[in-house]
């Protein structure tokens, strides 16, 4: 129990969330690492996907990327990513890392969204003389939705996981207040670290339901 | 003064040869430590998610809680996870395996309470017709119907342990991951390049190995889609 006091009383001493090792700046870095490359994933994911389901093609690549992203260890790609040649450019190699394993939540899911529209709704929607570009953004784009966002709110929450291992590779974010935590030998700043970035998992994951719940009644879905 | 040998250890190269054979003992303790973290926790996952699940499915009011909570703890990342149970077992090997633990649970109650409410009613009714009480029922008739679900869940955990227990290496106890670590900070690129290759292998050999299992398990399914 002193432990939790301990850390208690770290989380609520001011010094503490100031300056550059501060709570606050670590924050700052970890959403800005979480919101950037969701943004970029999404760019790179979601277009494909959604032409390849639109197509009915490469449903391999889809789920053999998600079968990938999971066998292969976050830590393991963070540290080849930073001994390669862009290792050096700061917080590059992060970036790369998030990205590689936020696309195929993303891309799995918009896909299984896309197939999972009713075929006999596109037929319909081709004999009303829609193009292939109208079908897709009008009929299969929309009723894929709460696929789609499911699969945003998954990569959201591994972003916010995989930030956090970056701080064991020398990134930021709020990892770095655990790793300083083991150096120092220090287990209530490490609990204080994990309490805060465990919090912060729980809050994306929520603030997604919470979207997903408001979206318009098509968008709610029963998705995992 | 003897020139420094030229060979890929001294140059540092990714793909070395002279790597595996002059350090095989520390890779072979490292595979070694890697299989017995991932062995040891899904085999304790899947000893607790089974009941947990049973439980879910007989009581339909366990369900909600049952899963809530189990996905609340898959969202917290692995490093914040060993970092919150580092208190109760301090740095050691039991802290790598109550964390996975914890996130493995997850995957099995999921997916083995899916395959028991898959079951079919009239499925049911028939064992009952025949005089099956309820635990034959589900031990002969639930349980079989239910494994496809369960190994596919049992994969899904095995192959994600593997991938985690690299995390293990902040408390020293990370299989392969201590060799990731320990390479990251002597920018020995050989032996991060080998282990983490060797990581890709166990979790491809293990998915491999009970999609077998499976396929042994339920002859039945073979044949159909999945």
């Amino acid at each position: 129990m002193t432990t939790l006091t301990d850390a208690w009383s770290w989380l609520t001493t001011a010094a503490h969330w100031s300056g550059e090792n501060g709570v606050w700046h670590r924050l700052v870095e970890h959403l800005f690492l979480t919101v950037v490359c969701l943004a970029l994933s999404c760019l790179l994911a979601l277009p494909v996907a959604l032409v390849l389901g639109h197509l009915g093609k490469g449903g391999g690549l889809a789920v053999n990327l998600a079968n990938a992203g999971r066998a292969v260890p976050t830590f393991a790609v963070l540290v080849l990513l930073l001994l390669s040649p862009l290792g050096p450019y700061g917080e590059w190699p992060t970036i790369i890392a998030l990205v590689l394993f936020a696309v195929p939540p993303l891309l799995t899911n918009a896909y299984v969204g896309m197939r999972g529209v009713d075929a006999d709704v596109v037929r319909a929607a081709r004999g009303m003389g829609m193009t292939g570009a109208q079908t897709l953004t009008r009929v299969e784009l929309p009723l894929a939705l709460p696929m789609i966002l499911t699969g945003v709110r998954i990569a959201a929450v591994q972003l916010v996981a995989t930030a956090t291992v970056a701080a064991l590779a020398g990134g930021g974010g709020l990892g770095r207040i655990i790793t300083a935590g083991f150096n120092l030998a220090s287990t209530p700043q490490v609990v204080a670290g994990a309490v805060l970035v465990a919090a912060l998992a729980l809050l994306v994951e929520g603030v997604f339901e919470g979207v997903q719940r408001l979206a318009p009644a098509g968008a709610r879905g029963s998705g995992a | 003064m003897t020139a420094p040998p030229d060979d890929c250890l001294a140059r540092n190269d990714w793909i070395c040869g002279a790597y595996v054979s002059t350090r095989d003992e520390i890779l072979t303790d490292a595979v070694v430590q890697h299989l017995q973290l991932t062995g040891v926790s899904v085999a304790l996952a899947l000893l607790l998610a089974l009941p947990l699940a049973v439980l879910a499915r007989r009581w339909r009011w366990a369900a909600g809680p049952v899963l809530g909570i189990t996905t609340v703890l898959y969202t917290i990342p692995a490093l914040a996870m060993f970092s919150l149970l580092l208190p109760v077992y301090g740095l050691s090997a039991a802290l790598v395996v109550a964390g996975l633990v914890l996130y493995s649970l997850t995957l099995l109650v999921r997916n083995i309470l899916a395959g028991l409410r898959a079951v079919p009613e009239e499925t049911r009714q028939a064992a009952r017709g025949l005089g099956y009480g309820p635990i034959r029922l589900l031990l002969a008739v639930e349980l079989p119907l239910a494994l496809p679900a369960a190994m596919a869940g049992l994969r899904i955990a095995t192959v994600s342990a593997v991938s985690l227990v690299t995390i293990g290496a902040i408390v020293g106890h990370g299989g392969l991951g201590n060799l990731i670590y320990a390479g990251m900070n002597t920018y020995f690129k050989a032996q991060v390049l080998t282990a983490s290759v060797l990581c890709v292998v166990i979790a491809v050999v293990a998915d491999l190995l009970l999609l077998g299992v499976q396929r042994l398990l339920t002859p039945w399914t073979r044949g159909q889609a999945g």
